[in-house]
């Protein structure tokens, strides 16, 4: 499985894009090849405040049922309504249009923090060995 | 992840891997929970066919000449009422009416298989055991027997052929011996889907003949493979019960909605009068089936609610592909069971709304009766 050298990722399987200081929010293909088909996606309400490594949503899948965390700290300023009427857009396109909320973070210099898709890709083939 | 202990592996082991199936542990096995996706395949063996790998069952044979009132005495449902050739569901319960497992009993003309779930079967056997009479033998199958099933409105015709034609005549619940492509085997007229449809018991040994010979047969009539993923999926859809889920050892087939299956007049058998004593008095639980809005999906263990009052939880949850809604089963206070009843499920910080009804939820199945 390969993942996108243009995102950066945390061990929960979350991936992050950054532009101007706000973070783009998605679950990676790892995680919705693990979850199956998406039915179900809760997210937070705009404004919210999150705090990094706290559940921020819920994604639900046919068999089971994942919480959200928050890759970084930092203010919801969007969220995916497209995925109220058609979740499966997570699984079609995880990086893409099944992004689920945009986060202006509190400290812009955390993104750097996360993990580089090299470093993603060996998190993944360790916990799958 | 967990260190890998030995888990095993069902001869179809290197099929699933090569069709890209994923794989976790169910029941000590390493079992396909989906190949494509979840929804793909229920849908294909609510239209087409699917071709289910449940090796992992376990299969007890049963003989001697008082076999037949032992089993009696060990499960629910009449075995003495069989015909040889037909299979019989059945609770096997505990004294105080706990259910011990739920199986199929096929009768054959000089024995009984008993199968069994996969999860209970060490349970099962031990308890079979301590009560087996002189006379009567019990033997463990399960490692020599290779089960698959093929279920969908295709499934007969992608048997044509490579069954004995009589098979293909079976009525539900009714089974045959004979070749299947070219080896031997049980060919059963049952499933857990709706569906109609085969399973299909042979030794192991000859996994590779029937999967390819079956994969073969499907590629005309759309055979997919299918996880336990789409099993649950299709089995709620139906209301049929899941083992550790609706029913375990502190449920009564009664309590469940398994009345049909309980025959007090058979004479006694372990259970019978917590039965006779629940019918007389009324249940104080039943399991109901509920559907949703929306999209968010009851789970199993989530609190029932009525009027802020815990009044159960649910055993079953998931999201009908064929209803395009949440649908489950729960535990609620027998007065609360009424179809039409309004009840509350509380997920996470949020209160569902569930309306009790009918079950089978989908009633569109093609499976003969």
């Amino acid at each position: 499985m390969t993942f996108p050298d243009d995102v950066r990722y945390t061990r929960e399987h979350e991936w992050a894009r950054e532009a101007g200081g706000v973070v783009t929010v998605g679950i990676t293909g790892y995680a919705t090849d693990q979850l199956g088909d998406v039915v179900f996606v809760e997210l937070p309400e705009v404004g919210k405040k999150l705090e990094s490594g706290k559940t921020f949503g819920v994604v639900e899948a046919v068999k089971t049922v994942s919480d959200l965390y928050a890759p970084l700290a930092g203010e919801v300023v969007e969220v995916n309504a497209a995925l109220g009427d058609d979740p499966a857009i997570v699984n079609r396109e995880p990086y893409g249009a099944g992004w689920m909320v945009k986060i202006k973070l509190a400290d812009p210099a955390s993104f750097s923090t996360l993990m580089s898709s090299a470093d993603y890709a060996k998190l993944v083939d360790e916990q799958h060995a | 992840m967990e260190p890998t202990t030995a888990l095993r592996r069902t001869p179809f082991y290197e099929h699933h891997r090569a069709a890209g199936a994923k794989l976790v542990e169910f029941a000590g096995f390493e079992m396909p929970v989906r190949y494509t996706g979840d929804v793909r395949e229920h849908v294909a063996v609510r239209t087409t066919a699917g071709l289910f790998d449940i090796t992992h069952m376990g299969e007890f044979i049963v003989r001697g000449a008082g076999a037949t009132e032992w089993l009696d005495r060990m499960v629910t449902n009449h075995v003495g009422a069989l015909a040889i050739g037909q299979a019989l569901y059945s609770p096997m319960c505990r004294p105080d009416g706990g259910i011990v497992d739920d199986l199929l009993v096929y009768r054959y003309a000089d024995h009984y298989m008993l199968v069994v779930n996969a999860a209970n079967l060490a349970k099962d056997f031990a308890w079979l055991k301590e009560h087996v009479p002189a006379g009567v033998t019990l033997e463990d199958h399960s490692d020599n027997t290779a089960l698959l099933a093929v279920q969908g409105p295709n499934a007969a015709e992608i048997l044509r052929g490579h069954v004995p034609d009589a098979a293909l005549e079976l009525g539900y619940y009714r089974f045959t011996t004979g070749d299947l492509f070219g080896v031997p085997a049980t060919i059963s007229r049952t499933g857990y889907t709706g569906e109609d449809g085969f399973e299909l018991y042979f030794e192991p040994k000859h996994g590779d003949t029937v999967w390819n010979g079956l994969m073969a047969a499907g590629q005309a009539h759309a055979l997919e493979l299918i996880g336990l993923g789409a099993r649950d999926t299709l089995r709620l859809e139906m209301g049929y019960m899941l083992y550790g889920n609706d029913i375990d050892d502190t449920t009564t087939p009664l309590e469940a909605g398994l009345g049909w299956t309980v025959k007090l007049a058979k004479g006694d058998f372990h259970g019978r009068d917590v039965m006779v004593k629940q019918k007389a008095d009324g249940l104080t639980r039943k399991l109901v089936g509920f559907q949703l809005d929306g999209r968010r999906m009851p789970r199993h263990g989530m609190k029932i609610l009525s009027g802020g009052r815990v009044v159960g939880h649910v055993a079953s949850g998931t999201f009908s592909p064929s209803l395009e809604r949440p649908i489950g089963m729960g535990y609620v206070e027998a007065a609360l069971a009424a179809n039409g009843t309004t009840l509350e499920i509380e997920a996470g910080s949020t209160m569902l709304s569930a309306r009790v009804t009918a079950r089978p939820f989908y009633t569109r199945g093609s499976h003969k009766s």
